[in-house]
Parts: C-alpha cells; sequence; structure tokens
C-alpha cells in the first residue's frame, strides 16, 4: 500500500446524502478480478447516460473537477455493500481522500486498508468545506495527515481526529496482514484453548 | 461477581486475542466466501506466498453472478461472470475449501446455505465478504461484512483487525398484527433509526416480539441491520435457536452437541447491563410497511401517501427530492395506487421455506394478474426441493410465478435478472438504492405476503384488506 503523508489537490463537491456503494461502483462493474481499471466507471450510472455519453452536470465531468483528488461529501457516504470495489474505483480514479460528516463502517475501514484518507469532521466545517469545494479550479484543499489538518484556500485550517493505529498505517503504508502474522503464537495459542473448551467449532 | 456483560461483549471477549489501545485482534470461527468479493484476495494469497490458515472452518458457494435458470448447469454464458465463478470454484480447490458448487442441491445465497448446513452456530464470529453478513446474527453469533483486503486477513490469519463497537438494544414489545412480518418490523425499525442510526453499533433484538419470531423471521431482522448501519444484528439464542441447529450437517454431535448446549445457554446480555442507545417499539404499532424512495429508511405504512421532501430536514429534502423523481412518483399519491411491474421474491432477506409458505398461504385460490412478470427465487437448492416437495412449488406456477434456480437473482443485478429503466419492482430483498435491480429499475421493497398481495393486484396493496 502507498504511504499517506500530505495530499494537495482539488475537492469535488458532492453534497448528496447517503451515497452507496451501489452509486460510487454499480454492480455490473464487480465482475472484475482484479483491483485496477475501475476508475473509468466511478459514479457510472450518475456521470454517464446509458448510450455511454457524459452528463455533463455531473461534478466529476466538469473541468476542474476531472483532476479531483478529494471529495466533500453528503452524510453517511459509503452506506450499502460491503464491496472493496468502491474505494478501489476511486483511487483508481485519483480520489485519496474523503470528507464528510459520517461513514458507513465497512467503507470506512475499507478506504484505509487502500490508503484512502476517510476524514469525519462536525457538519459546519463540512459545510464550509462544502463551499469550498464549490469555487472550481479555486477548489483547492491540502490535508496533512500527520498535522491531521486540511488547509483550506483562504488558508485557515480545519483539523481532524483520526484513531492513532488507522493513522500510523496510513503514514507508514504498513499490510496489517504482516502485523497480525507476527502475533502467530498466541493466535496458535487461542486455538488450542478453543479445542479443548469449544471443540465444535 | 464480575462486571455485567452484554450479549454483544461476551462473544466479543471469547474471542479476543490481543488488545492494544483499542485495536483488537479477533479470533474468526466461519468465514463465508462468495464469487464477487474473494478473487483479489485469493490472488493476495499467491502472490505474498500465503496459505488458508484454516480450510476446515472456510466455505465457498458462488451465488451473485449465477443464473437461476435451469441451464446454468451446461455453462453461464455471461464471460465476466463465468471468470469469476471459475476463479472462485479454482479457489476453492487450490486452498483446499469446501465449495458448493452449481448443481450440487446445498447451492444456494451465502447467507441462507451457512445456517442450513450448520456452519452458523451460536456464540461464534463469523464474517464473510458481504454486508448482509448481519443475517448470521439471528443465531447469537457474531457476524459481519467485510471487505476484501479483510478477507485476504481472514484467509491468512484467521483473525480480523477490529474496533470493538458500541452496544444498542433495539427492543420491539407486544405482539403483531395479522399480515404484519419480521419484515416489517425490521423495515419499520430502519425507518424510526434511519440508515445511519446504528453506525458504529452492535445491535441487539429483545422483547416479546423478537422472542416470539421464528428463526427465519429474525434472519430477516438480522439481514436488514446492515441496513440500519449496523454492522451486525444479535439475537439471543433460545430453545428455537438449538431446535432450528440441531441434526445440521455442520452441527456438533453426541458429547460436543451437550458441551454446545451448555456453553450456548450462557450467551444472553445480563440483566442491567449497559447500552450505549435503546430504541423500542412497540409491536402493534408496527403495520405492512413499503418503501416509496431509493433509501431503505424511505419507509410507510402501506395505508400512507407519498410524502413531500419538505416535510424532511438538512440534506434529506434533496435526497427525497432525487428519489421521488428517480421513482416517478408524487407526493401525496397514495401508496395503494402505485402500480407495478413486476414481483420478485427471494435473496437472503426473504428466500428461506417459511418465506414461501406465507407466499403461497396469500396465493391460495388467488392468481398473479394478467401482464405482472413474477418471480420466486428460493434461496438455496434446498429450500427449493423442500417447497417442490410441500406442493408450493406447483401451487406457485399454477397460480402463474415463474420459479427459478437458488442465487441473489434481482436482489441485485449482477445476473441475468434484472429490470430494465422505468420497470417498477414489489421486492423482498433489502435494498432500493438507484440502479440496484437494473439500471432505471424501481424497487420497493415489502414483506413476502405484501409482495404476493402485489402479485395479484397489480399494485401496492395491503395484505390485509385482499
Ligand atoms: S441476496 Fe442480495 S443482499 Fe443477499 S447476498 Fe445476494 S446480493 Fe447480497
Amino acid at each position: 500500500m502507498e504511504k499517506f503523508s500530505t495530499l494537495e489537490g482539488i475537492a469535488a463537491p458532492l453534497p448528496l446524502i447517503n451515497i452507496d456503494t451501489d452509486m460510487i461502483i454499480p454492480k455490473q462493474f464487480l465482475k472484475t478480478i482484479k483491483r485496477s481499471g475501475l476508475g473509468k466507471n466511478l459514479f457510472d450510472e450518475m456521470r454517464f447516460n446509458q448510450d455511454g455519453s457524459e452528463v455533463p452536470s455531473f461534478v466529476l465531468n466538469k473541468k476542474p473537477y476531472r483532476q479531483s483528488k478529494i471529495i466533500v461529501a453528503g452524510d453517511n457516504f459509503g452506506c450499502g455493500s460491503s464491496r472493496e470495489h468502491a474505494p478501489w474505483a476511486l483511487l483508481d480514479f485519483g480520489i485519496k481522500v474523503v470528507i464528510s460528516t459520517s461513514f458507513a463502517d465497512i467503507f470506512y475501514n475499507n478506504c484505509f486498508k487502500n490508503g484512502i484518507l476517510p476524514i469525519i469532521v462536525p457538519t459546519e466545517d463540512r459545510d464550509n468545506l462544502l463551499d469550498d469545494a464549490e469555487k472550481g479550479s479555486n477548489a483547492r484543499l491540502t490535508v496533512n495527515l500527520e498535522m491531521q489538518e486540511i488547509r483550506r484556500p483562504d488558508g485557515s485550517v480545519v483539523s481532524f481526529d483520526i484513531d492513532p493505529f488507522k493513522k500510523q498505517c496510513l503514514l507508514d503504508g504498513l499490510d496489517d496482514i504482516a502485523l497480525s502474522l507476527e502475533k502467530e503464537k498466541s493466535i496458535a495459542e487461542f486455538e488450542e484453548r478453543q479445542k479443548s473448551c469449544r471443540p465444535w467449532v | 461477581m464480575g462486571k455485567l456483560r452484554t450479549l454483544y461483549d461476551k462473544i466479543w471477549d471469547e474471542h479476543l486475542i490481543s488488545d492494544q489501545d483499542g485495536t483488537s485482534l479477533i479470533y474468526i470461527d466461519r468465514h463465508l466466501v462468495h464469487e464477487v468479493t474473494s478473487p483479489q484476495a485469493f490472488e493476495g494469497l499467491r502472490l505474498s506466498g500465503r496459505r488458508v490458515r484454516c480450510p476446515e472452518k472456510t466455505v465457498a458457494v458462488p451465488d451473485h453472478n449465477i443464473p437461476t435458470t435451469g441451464d446454468r448447469e451446461t455453462g453461464i454464458k455471461n464471460l465476466e461472470s463465468k471468470v469469476q465463478v471459475d476463479a472462485l470454484r479454482e479457489n476453492a480447490k487450490y486452498f483446499d475449501i469446501t465449495y458448493y458448487d452449481v448443481d450440487d442441491v446445498r447451492q444456494g445465497i451465502v447467507h441462507i446455505i451457512g445456517p442450513e448446513q450448520g456452519w452458523t452456530l451460536p456464540g461464534m464470529t463469523v464474517v464473510c465478504g458481504d454486508s448482509h453478513t448481519a443475517t448470521h446474527g439471528a443465531f447469537g453469533s457474531l457476524a459481519h461484512g467485510i471487505g476484501t483486503s479483510e478477507v485476504e486477513h481472514v484467509l491468512a490469519t484467521q483473525t480480523l483487525i477490529q474496533k470493538k463497537a458500541k452496544n444498542m438494544k433495539v427492543s420491539v414489545s407486544g405482539s403483531l398484527g395479522d399480515g404484519v412480518t419480521a419484515k416489517d418490523v425490521t423495515l419499520s425499525i430502519i425507518g424510526k433509526i434511519g440508515t445511519a442510526g446504528g453506525t458504529g453499533h452492535v445491535i441487539e433484538y429483545t422483547g416479546d416480539v423478537i422472542d416470539e419470531l421464528s428463526m427465519e423471521g429474525r434472519m430477516t431482522l438480522c439481514n436488514m441491520a446492515i441496513e440500519g448501519g449496523a454492522r451486525a444484528g444479535l439475537v439471543a439464542p433460545d430453545q428455537k435457536t438449538y431446535d432450528y441447529v440441531e441434526g445440521r450437517a455442520m452441527s456438533p454431535k453426541g458429547e460436543n452437541w451437550e458441551k454446545a448446549l451448555k456453553d450456548w445457554k450462557l450467551l444472553f446480555s445480563d440483566n442491567g447491563s449497559h447500552f450505549d442507545k435503546v430504541i423500542s417499539l412497540d409491536g402493534h404499532d408496527i403495520a405492512p410497511v413499503v418503501t416509496w424512495g431509493t433509501s431503505p429508511e424511505d419507509v410507510l405504512p402501506i395505508d400512507s401517501v407519498v410524502p413531500d421532501p419538505h416535510e424532511f430536514n438538512g440534506g434529506k429534502i434533496e435526497a427525497a427530492k432525487r428519489s421521488l423523481k428517480y421513482m416517478g412518483l408524487s407526493p401525496g399519491q397514495r401508496l395503494q395506487d402505485i402500480p407495478i411491474d413486476t414481483v420478485f421474491i427471494g435473496s437472503c432477506t426473504n428466500g428461506r421455506i417459511e418465506d414461501l409458505r406465507e407466499v403461497a398461504k396469500v396465493m391460495k385460490g388467488r392468481k398473479v394478474k394478467d401482464g405482472i412478470r413474477a418471480m420466486i427465487v428460493p434461496g438455496s437448492g434446498l429450500v427449493k426441493v423442500q417447497a417442490e416437495k410441500e406442493g408450493i412449488a406447483a401451487q406457485l406456477k399454477e397460480a402463474g410465478f415463474e420459479w427459478r434456480f437458488a442465487g441473489c437473482s434481482m436482489c441485485l443485478a449482477m445476473n441475468p435478472d434484472q429490470l430494465t429503466a422505468g420497470e417498477r419492482c414489489a421486492a423482498t430483498s433489502n435494498r432500493n438504492f438507484e440502479g440496484r435491480q437494473g439500471r432505471g429499475g424501481r424497487t420497493h421493497l415489502m414483506s413476502p405476503a405484501m409482495a404476493a398481495a402485489a402479485a395479484v393486484t397489480g399494485r401496492l396493496f395491503d395484505v390485509r384488506n385482499l
């Protein structure tokens, strides 16, 4: 996984609440057996007409937002299915940060496994950042994970909380399977214990 | 005396391997795998030269992609679907995992066959790369959906890195009226708490109504915990649970059965244990419900009218406007006046034998209305066989339903069963998101009995007035 430290880029506003994983990446694109190449289908049914032409009014089809690296979104982003194709599609498009007031649990976790930083901020901050994101080519935010800060176009700063373990994994780009395998001994001991007291498992 | 603990606390403690500042490693007893969210995980294992730590605790089945017509055994026509299903078969073989192939009568939707085969047992931790893993919580097992990276993590380590969730209690007192089912209960709860109401929590369902529900009903209930934002839902095991579990292929036998039973009887929330959030409903207040919008929280009793978006607050106003446009509905329209084109009965929410019996009961002496496309998709091969044995299949075919083979089918349009743009469907599944059942398709969620009533009348209809 790629390390995450700071990111500067265009932020796209997606104020809709409850953006679900079917919107982020519709099921017809889940048939892949790869992780890559999903960016072209990100938000497919909102971004493209049935004949494949672009929906001009959709934010990611507009000029500066085609280069977005950040999304500022309505409440409860990523609800729905567990498909990791959702963060894969975001990442493949170039989105590395999503900012909202709340995220669905599974989506939130999946982001961290792929080097995407989901940031939770209070409603007021989110609304300010949405306003920033409306500013077209001036909609540039700078996210500093180490400092836990988002720098707005006017230079002011929004700070955010994040779980220290998750933060460290992102900063170091850690593979947590390797981390967990370091606990091999404890896992084996657990299995021994379980075999004797709950042999039916 | 030790600390008072909830059912969730107890299962959590039992499976905790290590804990560092609230980041915990928990042991996973059962891992269910399907074709859509696993190929990248298996590929990861191969690339890093890792093996599946406990193949005997892992089971794989194809369900999302496979066609539900009889010709599927001769091959899946959609090439991408075929590649995915072939990959699962091959991975299961390579890593020595139990696999129920398309022509195996035990094949079916992963959340139906887990309990059916006795893979899911009380007190266990169960995961699957699928959000509706919450279903298995009906057995008092801690069950939740995970992403593909986590699937790989569990395959390699039989553990999962987790933060402990908060405890939430949803209690439903009283009793249910005629025509009101587990589906109405679970939808009504989501209507009350919203799709983010349970975020960060594990829900335990309690109360007289829950006690009275069958195991199938409890599975329907827990299945949709995720639609309320909770990763997992739980019901404490009782005699019904033991009776359901006893004698299943993977259930403990003989001496182990007695041992297990003793263990399972300790699985309840201690009196006075702490819940961070408590929600109460009265069963008498719950009516047969349907959804009108594109979020499972957009739910109303069948005798209501389509709401005006301005009745809501904040971001919901825009969301409701968008929903109504997508659904082709206008404020004030009576739900009962909404005509439908299609009826879909199936999915991991309502594809079990009890659901099909419910449909058969409503359809007795009745027919699917002319011009309505009505489809029944049993949740597993065994459910299908059972319904055929009971004469349900013959009755429903006679009434005008298509009778299909087991799979996810029209719950999500990854297989040939899909809605076309504008097609309106009365569905027993769990998600009414935009495009969920096919691009432009319009989904109204409801119980099997209500879906049957819609099949008879060709519109959304109160089953109690049939
Ligand atoms: S039936 Fe629907 S919700 Fe259930 S596992 Fe299949 S696709 Fe998912």
